[in-house]
């Protein structure tokens, strides 16, 4: 078991590793200079000569990486340009809004995506799983972008039922801001669970193929019983895999969903940063997503082990 | 005796017919076709002349002379989404050829070659995969700026260990076969036996994610032109009519549904398409029925 | 009065008929066996009693198991006989059991099911069940996952999970196919046994008459969905009414005719294999502790000449099939050489390997996996032409393919077809045309047989027996399966645990074994000869 596991994060560190020095490729050496990047073209030779002192752009490479990778460790990412603060205020002003705008989206899709395949699969080719899985064929399809719009549209402009957008803070109470985070989070999480119905479903029948599920049937288990029992364990193994990748689409599906509610989330400061050329608060939010990309996917191989004590092996 | 998970191979005329008996993919093909054909008659024809503003139209509701309305310069909208599709398909087609033109030699090599080059393949792989197509259209964007190109490249790099994977894992499962073995035995070489045996084998497996990865590129480049990553005005493309629409969801909510409808119909169009394939031609899935 | 009564059964699966007017019976604490070759029927009719049928099977007729009308029983009352009242054992025991639950877990499971007996009551009298198969607590705990298994020690579960409510009757279809011929005479040991002791009728399933001559009371030949013939053990195999039973019967104790037969020592050497072997790379048990390799061919010496034909035998593992591929030079051995025609062929690259690898082909196992089923059969058969050093013209090419099709009895116009278009047997055949094309000294074959039907299995023995009459083709046949090893071999050699144990003339080696392997091997193959004559014996 240990050895899995502690192999899984040996990875995990080096994908990071190397992660992060693409972030840091990407936005500090490709650019040239960073700092006339960020000031414009108007700016002074004095200015820009000030700028690079300040992100101690003329330190060597290899130190300005390790400075750099050695700050996020600590939470320390560095002062933003536009707003004078450091970014690790920014962002953890706005995480507030974005992680659990994350959260109750992933939990909803995984809520109404899985009994959706198991009642599908329970009764394939008939009304109910034809029925079950055109929608879902149409979920996929949906951008959520687009959908969040027909909510607003239908909930807020016509019924009146919730905001149309922006965030009273949770200082407001835990309704209020509950409230206001119910259509992006079913805007983001339907088409989600769309998708991984779908894969739910024919992961099941796959299992529901396999030998050891007539061994099941042969000791007397009836069909429902078997189905809970056997299948659906084994076929959360391709489940987990779907919903690893898919938590990758859910962060950049919120980033998109907060500007459509203008929610005061990741998504909109990291849109503003770009607009104002703020390059540090860029660079930050992208390296924490990539991080928190990072992290579920370990969290969906450690879960693997206690799927399947294949992974485990032997005691 | 041995139960042989192989059904027999198909001619193409049983492939044919199948084809034909096969609702998703009919139907998947006709939307497919029809939204292509669409693009490539706006390069001729269109309605209206998308790149003139007429202020007097603006926001009209839909009618006999503009079937989905205008938008709020008085553009007609049908026309737009006709425009938009070139846009789309370009993207979405050009990403997934950089995804499967570099993912599925690499993919094969890895397989090939196991040990050390699979090893370094995966974990690259794991690092792409850590970048959606949003973070790295939002990377190059803040330094190059925004434009359709951008989208190509950040969905198509995203595309890459996609492909990779897929083609990694379908050649892995031919590798130990035994007309592999035989082919070796012939004193074939890793390469001659990956294009004239593997490849060919996981054909049907790479056609099925490409048109997965064609309708998920096409929903993703108008995620970005909806953020104002992809495409820029005046190019008309189906996310930034949809980001036009949002503030005047009120007075004009044709703006919204009929873009949005068309990406619906194309996505829709292309998964039906996947699966039909899938369906037509992988045992597994026949097997099932 | 019968336990178990088929009565004019017939099976269709959508439009396709799969049995028609089966009529079968089995008594309390007899044991019948079920006969016939792939696509007869057994497993369906098996699948039948259980009501496990796929979907859109359709069966009309009467089955009564117990005085129950099973075709007209709910699923509720199958649900209570099966694992009660009916057991039941498959064929692949490395997949018949859940990866992810214990073994304790699934043998409790159809105990607390049909007996409402709390967990660990369950976990009791599924501990005692499973010593009784043979899997003691001290090495196999409750808390076993099956992937900790091998494939005896599965089927043994499976057993246990069949029998542990002792049913009424055991159906087992094809039980020991999987399994190498020691593991299948301990599990028909144990069948047999554990029949004995609870008075269960048994269902035998198998393809192979010998297994069912051993075990079976009475017997039921199967062909094309029909019952050719039932009755007695000993009476319907010695008196061979039906010609389906003869046919049968002489296929399995077919001995391909070979006029001349090799003289040893009469050339030198084709084949020579000097101390080879080959390590894999073990598990790790501990972070720490560096893997302990895993030796899977030790030290193994071997020669062959020409036109000789030589046998490798010995239990699944042993290393037979690795060996075979370091010959081949597929695999790279960690030791020791190997020459072809007195030149060395370990360690050099694959161009120089060209010669060698003209002169040395292979035929595999299995038919259906041995083409690649996109390619037609003038490319297939034709593929290692790319050996030669003048690359034939394209029709001296479709000549040559042609001219082999012909050698293995196919004809000229199979070379357009797709691999999917012929039978099993047939495709052995194009495996063979395949490696005859070039013209070889020797072909490996790796169980070239064992996964065709007797009568298509006899026909295919022929085959290689003429090729090395006529053709002077050395062979060396990769088997668990000593009867190949009869009909084929010149020498046997007999392998255990990686090395070597016992070579000699076939007939010495097979008629007094001296080594313990060897001796392990010739008295758990099953051999329709012995078995008639002691059934005969037994009942006077």
């Amino acid at each position: 078991m240990t050895a899995y596991l502690v192999k899984r994060l040996i990875i995990a560190a080096l994908t990071l590793v190397l992660a992060s020095m693409v972030v840091f490729a990407v936005m500090e050496v490709l650019p040239g200079d960073p700092a006339r990047l960020m000031l414009g073209l108007n700016a002074s030779a004095d200015q820009v000569e000030l700028l690079r002192n300040q992100m101690g752009l003329n330190a060597p490479l290899l130190l300005r990486y390790l400075h750099w990778a050695g700050g996020l460790l600590s939470l320390d990412f560095g002062r933003s340009y536009t707003y004078s603060v450091p970014v690790i205020d920014l962002v953890r002003e706005r995480i507030a809004v974005s992680l659990p705008l994350a959260l109750i989206a992933l939990a909803l899709s995984t809520i109404i995506a899985i009994p959706v395949g198991v009642f599908s699969a329970s009764r394939q080719g008939r009304a109910g799983d034809t029925l079950a899985m055109s929608v879902a064929q149409l979920g996929v399809a949906v951008p959520n972008f687009w959908f969040a719009l027909m909510l607003i549209y239908l909930f807020a402009v016509w019924l009146h039922l919730v905001p149309a957008g922006g965030f009273p803070g949770w200082n407001a109470g835990i309704w209020p801001a509950l409230k206001s985070l119910i259509l992006p989070a079913v805007a983001l999480a339907l088409p989600q669970a769309a998708i991984l119905g779908r894969v739910a479903r024919s992961a099941l029948i796959e299992v529901l193929n396999e030998d050891y599920i007539r061994t099941a049937r042969a000791k007397g288990l009836p069909y429902r019983a078997v189905l809970w029992r056997h299948a659906l364990r084994n076929a959360m193994i391709p489940v987990l895999t779907i919903l690893g990748l898919q938590f990758a689409f859910l962060l950049a599906g919120t980033i998109i969903i907060e500007n459509v509610f203008y929610l005061p989330g990741l998504g909109r400061l990291i849109f503003q940063a770009i607009t104002q050329r703020d390059l540090i608060v860029v660079e930050s939010i992208v390296m924490l997503l990539v991080a928190a990309v990072i992290l579920i996917n370990l969290l969906v191989d450690f879960s693997y082990a206690i799927v399947d004590p294949r992974l485990r092996g032997r005691q | 005796m041995t139960m042989h998970v192989d059904l027999p191979e198909e001619t193409i005329a049983g492939v044919l017919a199948k084809a034909f008996g096969n609702r998703s993919f009919l139907i998947g093909l006709a939307i497919t076709l029809l939204i292509v054909t669409v693009a490539l008659v706006s390069f001729v024809w269109t309605p209206y002349d998308v790149t003139r503003l007429v202020i007097a139209d603006k926001t009209q509701a839909p009618s006999w002379a503009h079937w989905f309305g205008t938008d709020h310069f008085g553009r007609d909208i049908l026309s737009m989404i006709m425009v938009g599709a070139r846009n789309s398909i370009a993207v979405a087609l050009v990403a997934v050829g950089i995804g499967m033109g570099i993912g599925v030699p690499l993919g094969a090599l890895a397989a090939a070659r196991g040990g050390l080059a699979d090893e370094a393949l995966m974990r690259v792989n794991d690092v792409v995969f850590a970048f959606p197509a949003l973070l790295s259209a939002i990377m190059i964007t803040a330094i190059f700026g925004p434009g359709a190109v951008n989208a190509i490249i950040a969905i198509g790099i995203f595309n890459i260990p996609v492909f990779a994977r897929v083609a990694r894992a379908g050649a892995l499962a031919i590798w130990p076969r035994e007309f592999i073995l035989a082919a070796r035995a012939a004193g074939k070489g890793m390469t001659r036996i990956s294009i004239e045996h593997i490849l060919p084998n996981i054909a049907t497996l790479l056609l099925v994610q490409g048109t997965i990865q064609f309708a998920l590129g096409i929903l993703a480049e108008a995620g970005l032109s909806y953020v104002g990553l992809g495409a820029q005005p005046p190019m008309p493309s189906w996310g930034r009519m949809l980001f036009d629409a949002q503030t005047r969801m009120v007075i004009a909510p044709w703006m919204a549904i009929f873009p949005g409808m068309a990406i619906v119909i194309t996505v829709l169009g292309l998964n039906l398409l996947g699966d039909g394939i899938a369906d037509i031609l992988d045992p597994k899935s026949r097997r099932r029925r | 009065m019968s336990l178990l009564e088929i009565e004019n059964l017939s099976l269709t699966i959508g439009a396709t008929p799969i049995l028609k007017g089966v009529e079968l019976t089995v008594l309390p604490g007899e044991v019948v066996g079920l006969v016939g070759e792939s696509g007869s029927g057994k497993s369906m009719t098996a699948l039948t009693i259980m009501q496990l049928l796929p979907h859109l099977a359709r069966a009309e007729g009467r089955v009564t198991f117990d005085g129950i009308d099973i075709l007209g029983a709910t699923e509720d009352q199958m649900c209570a006989l099966r694992g009660d009242d009916i057991g039941m054992v498959f064929q692949e025991p490395m997949t018949a059991l859940n990866p992810v639950k214990t073994i304790g877990e699934q043998v409790a499971e159809g105990i607390r099911w049909h007996t409402k007996a709390g967990r660990a009551e369950a976990e009791d009298r599924a501990r005692k069940i499973l010593d009784r198969v043979g899997l003691p607590e001290a090495k196999f705990p409750l808390s076993r996952y099956p992937h900790e298994l091998s494939g005896g020690q599965r089927q043994r579960v499976v057993i246990a999970i069949a029998c542990a409510l002792k049913p009424k009757l055991l159906i087992a279809d094809e039980p020991t196919t999987a399994l190498d011929v020691v593991l299948q005479a301990q599990i028909l040991d144990l069948l047999r046994d554990l029949v004995r002791e609870n008075r269960m009728g048994l269902l035998l399933i198998s393809h192979d008459l010998a297994v069912v001559t051993e075990m079976a009371d009475r017997l039921t030949i199967l062909r094309r969905g029909e019952v050719t013939e039932a009755g007695d053990t000993a009476r319907t195999l010695s008196e061979q009414q039906h010609p389906y039973t003869r046919e049968l019967a002489l296929a399995s104790m077919h001995l391909p005719a070979r006029p001349k037969p090799h003289l040893a020592g009469s050339a030198k050497p084709l084949l020579e294999v000097e101390g080879v072997g080959r390590d894999y790379r073990g598990r790790r048990k501990s972070l720490l502790r560096p893997a302990q390799p895993i030796r899977a061919v030790d030290n193994v010496s071997l020669t062959i000449e020409p036109a000789q034909s030589v046998a490798l035998v010995g239990r699944s593992g042993c290393g037979k099939s690795t060996l075979a591929r370091m010959i081949l030079a597929l695999d790279k051995p960690t030791g020791g050489t190997i020459r072809f025609r007195g030149e060395a062929i370990t360690g050099k690259a694959e161009a120089e390997l060209k010669p060698a690898r003209r002169d040395m082909q292979a035929v595999f196992q299995d038919p259906y996996g041995s083409f690649d089923p996109r390619q037609k059969v003038e490319k297939l058969v034709a593929e290692p032409l790319h050996l030669l050093e003048k690359q034939p013209t394209q029709a001296e090419r479709r000549e040559m393919v042609a001219h082999a099709l012909d050698e293995v009895g196919l004809g000229p116009r199979d070379m357009d077809k797709y691999p999917h278009e012929f039978s099993g047997g047939q495709r052995q055949r194009l495996s063979i045309a395949r490696a005859i094309i070039t013209r070889p000294k020797l072909v490996v074959a790796d169980e070239p047989v064992s996964a065709l039907d007797v009568s298509i299995r006899a026909q295919i023995l022929d085959l290689f027996a003429e090729l090395n009459q006529k053709l002077g083709i050395a062979y060396l046949f990769i088997t668990h399966d000593l009867t190949v090893a009869r009909a084929m071999a010149d020498e046997v050699l007999v392998m255990h645990e990686g090395k070597i144990v016992e070579r000699g003339r076939t007939a010495d080696v097979l008629n007094h074994p001296s080594s313990e392997a060897a001796q392990a091997l010739v008295a758990a193959a099953p051999d329709l000869h012995r078995a008639i004559a002691r059934r005969m014996q037994e009942q006077g």
